[in-house]
């Protein structure tokens, strides 16, 4: 089916902007649930991180105590399904006192500026 | 303009599901086509028929299901995210069908525009 | 892209994050709880005619209607839902 999509239909490009913090509310799972949904119907899928969004992918996150789901690590699996378009706002992430270093994927850094056009550059993509 | 709606909260909490509806009718008086409306998270629980509000209000799930049964609308709730709040097939309403997160993202691929209802 | 606000600029950040990324001419809505920013008289009607040099900002008439506010920021655009249709015709969405 999915060879039959790349013949007859031209591939749409797709993007989901991760926009609040996990746990707090469950955006930020179903940010990850809808991009490894994505991944399998092979489109041009980009993810981007912005405004409390960036907390999602934090290292050293521990769920033990609460016995809520722990999916931080399921973010580096994007990798295995070939998504990386990976991007990280600079200022939502400087503000919050994160770098590179401290997050469990390595996103590309752009600009405020940026995202605006690269949301409108996508056939359509989700906020969460 | 072929349409998509995305509706993430549930009824009556918030203004979110009563937008959608509201944007949902005049669209389709305008003449477009609405592919799917995607009821997600909370959303799911706009489809449960079990839902008795006071006769004085609107009744979100009735309103829901007339839209789609008169102008013929999929309208598909989350199995995921129906699962975990306690919705299945024996509790949906009529014009509601349960389905997998994979039809947002064929959505998302067919629609025009998909606009997006949430808290 | 058509920037969609329904939330109280008094109690959330999303129009701040959204004025952060909005290119400069791109329309903003605002809707459900969010219309209390368009409202004449408050603490952030200066903050809103600022948005307002750079961006036309439609307010939904429903919502307006529904909370009894009629006093409106100058520059504001009512728009109602087959206006907001309109609206949406014409760009795609980002919902804060």
């Amino acid at each position: 089916m999915n060879e039959e999509m790349e013949e007859n239909e031209e591939v749409a490009k797709l993007m989901i902007v991760f926009r609040s913090a996990p746990y707090g509310s469950i955006y930020a799972f179903e940010g990850l649930e809808n991009v490894l949904i994505m991944a399998a119907y092979d489109q041009d899928i980009s993810v981007l991180f912005i405004d409390d969004g960036v907390y999602a992918i934090k290292k050293g996150m521990d769920t033990t105590a609460t016995g809520i789901k722990n999916f931080s690590p399921t973010f580096k699996a994007m990798e295995a399904y070939d998504i990386e378009k990976v991007f990280i706002d600079r200022t939502s992430m400087e503000a919050r006192g994160l770098k590179l270093e401290d997050l469990v994927v390595e996103p590309e850094v752009i600009e405020s500026d940026a995202v605006e056009k690269m949301m409108e550059e996508q056939k359509n993509f989700f906020m969460f | 303009m072929k349409f998509g709606i995305l509706i993430t909260e549930g009824p009556y909490q918030h203004e979110a599901s009563d937008s959608a509806y509201q944007f949902a009718k005049a669209a389709l008086a305008k003449g477009h086509e609405i592919l799917r409306v995607f009821f997600y998270q909370d959303g799911v629980l706009n489809s449960t028929k079990l839902m008795e509000p006071q006769a004085d209000d609107r009744h979100i799930q009735k309103q829901w299901s007339a839209l789609a049964t008169e102008n013929g609308i999929e309208f598909i709730v989350c199995v995921a995210a129906a699962k975990r709040r306690g919705i299945n097939d024996t509790v949906t309403a009529e014009g509601f069908k349960i389905g997998g997160l994979g039809m947002l993202t064929e959505l998302a691929i067919e629609a025009d525009r998909v606009v997006e209802f949430r808290a | 892209m058509l920037h969609l606000i329904n939330e109280s600029p008094f109690e959330s950040n999303s129009l701040d994050d959204c004025l952060k990324y909005a290119a400069k001419g791109s329309p903003i809505l605002f809707f459900e709880d969010a219309i209390y920013g368009a409202m004449a008289g408050t603490s952030l009607e200066e903050k809103i005619k600022m948005v307002l040099a750079d961006h036309d900002v439609y307010v939904l008439k429903e919502d307006l209607a529904m909370r009894g506010v009629d006093q409106l920021v100058t520059g504001m655009k009512e728009v109602d839902y087959p206006g907001f249709v309109g609206l949406v015709e014409e760009h795609k969405t980002a919902s804060w």
